[in-house]
């Protein structure tokens, strides 16, 4: 199924490429031994490395090469042994060196492949260009003084990935999914922490527009859009703007533009470009970056599984559909707490309660799955509880909601409020007798040919219990009496 | 070589050296010399050379452990600054 | 004889012997320099007090057995080396009023072997130039005069502070920073010794940079012992500068009078340049002489790629500079002159702090990398670079040591400067071509020209074989019994 925009002289067909950039989880920076945590004081995250001191040196944080290391295995993509750091050479308030570290010419990562889902289940392989590391700048606030902004440069020199891919994406669904598979993986290999909200996963959007078969057309780059939403909708709005302008029979001029999401436009950063020649050249106070290939073996061995693997694995370890085995690996948190709970137990069971009852649970309290006040010991042994017949599948329901109230153990709740399964034939003939004896017309009608009916008796014997009567019990009780 | 006084201009402005018609000339005037001087290179035959990359002791680039070492000198960054205010160095306003 | 005459060999030890204290050695020094600065102008800064309070803490230090070799030396410090407390200016307004707060690793090697600072030495602003005369704190003049003239000379650069003080004897050594021939070509022109050495011996880590691939720090001193002396303190491994090296420091004193038997010595034939003047010719030629008669053995030899050396490294050391020079922008430190936009502060600041030739140089560098010039200027360059490396290591492979001039001329006067800035470059062709390889070199003063200056010979070592350059450079400077003193110094001053 192929997207595509109508315009008014026919079908448009729309080109996008990503560039993500993914703050490296670390303690300190790339170059120096200043902490990277969010929220600092001002201008305290910062070494006068990082404030481009007189006669400053950088000096590589081993750590950060480690984890785009990990991030490029994480993409399948190819490591380079050696690669190099370059100097990104231009003025801003936020970048104190004049220029910005980089790797321009030779990546610590070169291409690999990012498998993502859509909606009618189709899946697609977008490439990745490469991956490199770089620094990241400083913060300007605009809004304290009239006249000037303020600088603070604790963000200045955190060590970011830059993450190109290929321009495979053709829609802006594809570009959500392809955001969203990145944020999975880097998660999971523990590289970014995803955060958009927190700029620490951002991203530049390259968008063009041209006829079915043609070659590529002119680009605009779409500048630092931090959320997936706001990705989705800014390739909408640019690329209908440039059909127009196509259209229109102007030309699309190759440039940098702003998404406003306020106003639903993007707009040309042309005044910043206008001096951009960046001069880049290989950086003279560092050397090439060597890594061993054995190191690379290494990291690659200590890879955790990551969600395209463990999915899979879930559906033939445990029998899970393919559906319920992609939301309970969405998250690591959930793929753990799901393994944990459907060790020796019936996995499908487990994940219909875990996407079911106890997500529903979850969201109803706000709770992330770190914080769930049921454990998934506790709810295993409510699974059990169900499986050995000490409850039904109803009574269950009820116990977890207490659990979540309480954070009482299953058998606890089930012993303090007396929720034991009745599985006694002699209390549950008595009420099928009596329910009978009241509802003969029923009795007739159900023998009649309404086979409907016979959820009505069920209903009702399980009304006169409370609940509590083991259902399979009931069925046989009222099939041998009705049918004599 | 001659050098334009666009490019000198477009130079100036790169490197952010605000320089009036007459410095402009002059620098082009230099630069244009010590530009020609330098075509001499275009003699070597460098095909297949492969160009110096970092030093002279090429060897692997020494890497630290990830530790915070630094950072926590907020009046050591600020004590120098031509402007301040409070916690931050100051720009005239940028309009993003 | 004044305190101020010793070398600092012999300093030390009638400091260990308690012929004199510390505190009286810095106390001639300073009283030199308060005498003789106001005319020279080879300090920016004198840093009087401190090295007071440091001398009368040496003279503690002495007392206990095992006093580091420099305790008590007083040095003069070139102002590209940021000094913890103490204004470093690398000769630029646009510093304005910086203050470190931090150590760079040479001089806190330094002061970690007891030296004393009496203060910062005047050099070219940013370190560009051989004359001195680009200091925006005003020229420094070469203590030297011709015979019978009284006109003032440069010292050379950039070093030019450090190697006037020196020679003037307003400090016993100093250091020096020398990219394409900072520390020799001054040297020579001051009649001093002055040692390059390889690129990645001494940490560059808070020393001001010019060109990263080319600044190495190194001694400018009366002696090539006192050289030694000064490098084993200076040198090693740094972690925080990525490009050191991380190689033992040997004893480079130990490498003084060492035999020279066997020998071998190359003398370049493309040194030889046209128009080089018969007087200088016979210098370089009396070096030979001695050298064969110290045992070495002479030998012709070739570096095919000298003539573009000059040319490459005014592409590599612009480039470089232009970025290195990108973190002056008025904002964090230095001078700042404000502007309606950030553009405008940033004009305006760049122009008014920096010098014509820095901002000669920057421009200059920023064409040669900006947006279809990069291969034919830069990477071009660095390839050249790399066939000039491979003359050395072939020459290396028949010679221990290659014995050249140091400069084509010596010290001119200040108004006899080439108006032309490639004339003006000229001064460093015999340094650059190793500055670019990162070989050790040492200038060594050999003679006097026929107006009575002071002219030196440059040996030029394989990599982190400055012992190599010690020897064979003791032995010439021995032959040569370069006794001549300039007319101002300490205690004779006109
Ligand atoms: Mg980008
Ligand atoms: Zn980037």
């Amino acid at each position: 199924m192929t997207y595509t925009l109508e315009g008014s002289t026919g079908t448009w067909e729309i080109v996008v490429g990503l560039e993500v950039h993914a703050q490296v989880i670390s303690q300190s920076k790339l170059f120096s031994g200043a902490s990277t945590l969010f929220g600092g004081e001002p201008n305290t995250q910062v070494s006068l490395i990082d404030a481009g001191f007189p006669g400053m040196l950088p000096v590589i944080n081993h750590e950060c090469v480690a984890q785009a290391i990990r991030t490029g295995l994480g993409l399948k993509a190819h490591i380079n042994l050696e690669s190099h750091f370059d100097r990104k050479n231009y003025f801003y308030a936020d970048l104190p060196q004049g220029y910005q570290i980089s790797q321009f010419t030779h990546p610590i990562v070169g291409s690999g492949v990012v498998e993502i889902e859509l909606s009618d289940g189709s899946t697609r392989q977008i490439g990745v260009t490469r991956l490199h590391l770089e620094q990241d700048a400083g913060k300007l606030l605009h809004d304290q003084d009239p006249k000037r902004s303020f600088v603070d440069l604790n963000r200045a020199g955190v060590a970011l990935m830059e993450i190109v891919s290929e321009p495979d994406i053709r829609s802006p669904e594809e570009a959500g999914a392809y955001l969203r598979k990145m944020r999975q993986i880097l998660r999971y290999l523990g590289t970014c922490d995803g955060n958009m909200d927190e700029g620490s996963m951002r991203a530049d959007v390259n968008v063009s527009v041209r006829k079915a078969g043609e070659p590529f057309r002119t680009r605009c780059e779409i500048k630092n859009v931090n959320s997936i939403r706001f990705v989705t909708q800014a390739i909408e709005i640019e690329a209908m703007r440039q059909i127009e302008v196509w259209e229109s029979g102007g030309s699309v001029d190759q440039e940098t533009r702003l998404f406003d999401p306020g106003r639903g436009e993007t707009r040309s950063l042309r005044s910043k470009e206008d001096a951009h020649d960046y001069r880049y050249f290989p950086d003279p106070d560092l050397l090439p970056l060597v890594v061993e290939q054995s190191w690379v073996d290494e990291l690659k061995a200590c890879l955790p599984e990551l969600p395209d693997e463990k999915r899979a694995r879930f559906q033939t370890e445990y029998g899970i559909t393919a559906y319920d085995s992609g939301v309970l690996v969405a998250e690591q948190s959930m793929a753990d707490f799901y393994e944990s709970v459907a060790k020796g137990r019936d996995g499908k069971m487990t994940a219909a309660w875990m996407t079911g009852d106890f997500f529903a649970a979850l969201n109803r309290t706000g709770k992330a799955i770190e914080e769930s006040p049921v454990g998934a010991d506790k709810l295993g042994g409510m699974l059990d509880l169900i499986t050995d017949g000490t409850i039904n599948g109803k009574i269950a329901k009820e116990v977890l909601e207490t659990m979540f109230e309480t954070g009482e153990a299953p058998l606890e709740i089930v012993e303090r409020k007396g929720l034991r399964q009745v599985t006694d034939t002699g209390a549950i003939e008595a009420a099928a007798d009596e329910i009978i004896a009241a509802n003969q017309d029923k009795v007739e009608q159900y023998l009649g040919g309404k086979d409907k009916l016979f959820g009505f008796f069920v209903g009702q014997v399980m009304k006169a219990t409370q609940g509590k009567a083991n259902p399979a019990i009931v069925n046989d009780i009222l099939k041998k009496k009705i049918h004599g | 070589m001659s050098l334009d006084l666009a490019t000198t201009r477009r130079i100036a402005k790169l490197a952010r050296i605000g320089l009036d018609d007459q410095e402009i000339e002059t620098v082009r005037a230099q630069m244009g010399g010590i530009l020609g001087w330098i075509e001499i290179l275009n003699e070597v035959d460098v095909e297949g050379i492969p160009p110096m990359v970092g030093t002279s002791q090429t060897t692997a680039l020494p890497q630290r452990q990830d530790a915070v070492t630094d950072g926590d000198r907020q009046s050591d960054v600020l004590a120098n600054a031509p402007d301040r205010e409070g916690p931050f160095f100051t720009v005239p306003k940028v309009v993003e | 004889m004044m305190l101020t005459d010793l070398t600092i060999a012999q300093a030390a030890e009638g400091l260990r012997k308690r012929d004199f204290t510390a505190v009286e050695l810095t106390n001639a020094h300073v009283e030199a320099i308060d005498a003789l600065n106001g005319r020279l102008n080879a300090y920016i800064t004198v840093t009087a007090d401190q090295a007071k309070e440091a001398a009368a803490h040496a003279d503690k230090t002495l007392a206990a057995a095992d006093a580091p070799t420099l305790t008590g030396i007083p040095l003069g410090i070139k102002d590209l080396f940021c000094t913890k407390g103490v204004r470093t200016t690398a000769a630029s307004r646009i510093l304005g009023d910086f203050t470190p707060p931090y150590e760079s690793t040479v001089t806190a090697n330094l002061l970690a072997n007891g030296a004393v600072f009496v203060g910062k030495t005047n050099l070219d602003e940013f370190a560009m130039g051989s004359t001195n005369l680009t200091s925006a704190f005003g020229a420094v003049e070469n203590p030297w005069r011709r015979n019978g003239d009284d006109t003032p000379l440069v010292p050379g650069g950039s070093s030019g502070g450090s190697a006037a003080a020196v020679a003037a004897h307003l400090a016993m050594g100093a250091t020096g920073t020398d990219t394409g021939g900072s520390i020799r070509q001054p040297a020579a022109y001051c009649g001093i010794v002055g040692l390059k050495p390889t690129y990645g011996r001494c940490s560059r880590w808070g020393t001001i940079a010019f060109a990263s691939s080319l600044d190495q720090a190194g001694p400018m001193t009366r002696t090539v012992e006192d050289a030694a002396i000064m490098l084993a303190a200076m040198a090693g491994h740094d972690v925080k500068d990525s490009t050191s090296a991380d190689i033992a420091v040997p004893d480079y004193r130990a490498a003084c009078g060492r035999s020279l038997k066997g020998l071998r010595v190359g003398v370049p034939a493309e040194y030889r340049a046209p128009g080089m003047s018969a007087e200088l010719q016979a210098v370089w030629d009396r070096g030979v002489a001695m050298l064969r008669e110290a045992g070495c053995e002479i030998v012709d030899v070739s570096l095919p790629h000298t003539k573009y050396g000059l040319a490459t490294y005014y592409i590599i050391a612009p480039a470089e500079a232009s970025s290195n020079l990108a973190r002056y922008d008025g904002v964090r430190f230095g001078d700042r002159r404000e502007g309606a936009s950030l553009d405008e502060l940033y004009e305006r600041t760049r122009h008014d702090g920096f010098g014509e030739e820095v901002r000669r140089r920057i421009l200059v560098g920023t064409y040669v990398l900006s947006a279809g010039y990069y291969d034919a200027y830069y990477l071009r360059a660095q390839k050249i670079r790399t066939l000039i490396q491979r003359d050395f290591t072939q020459a290396f492979e028949s010679v221990d040591v290659l014995l050249t001039p140091t400069a084509p001329t010596a010290a001119f006067g200040h108004n006899e400067k080439p108006e032309d800035p490639v004339q003006m470059y000229l001064n460093d062709v015999f340094t650059v071509p190793a500055s670019m390889a990162g070989q050790p070199a040492l200038s060594v003063p050999v003679s006097l020209d026929s107006t009575g200056l002071p002219l030196g010979l440059q040996l030029i070592g394989r990599h982190f074989d400055e012992e190599t350059l010690i020897a064979v450079g003791s032995a010439l400077e021995k032959a040569a019994d370069f006794t001549a003193r300039p007319t101002f110094r300490a205690g004779a001053a006109a």
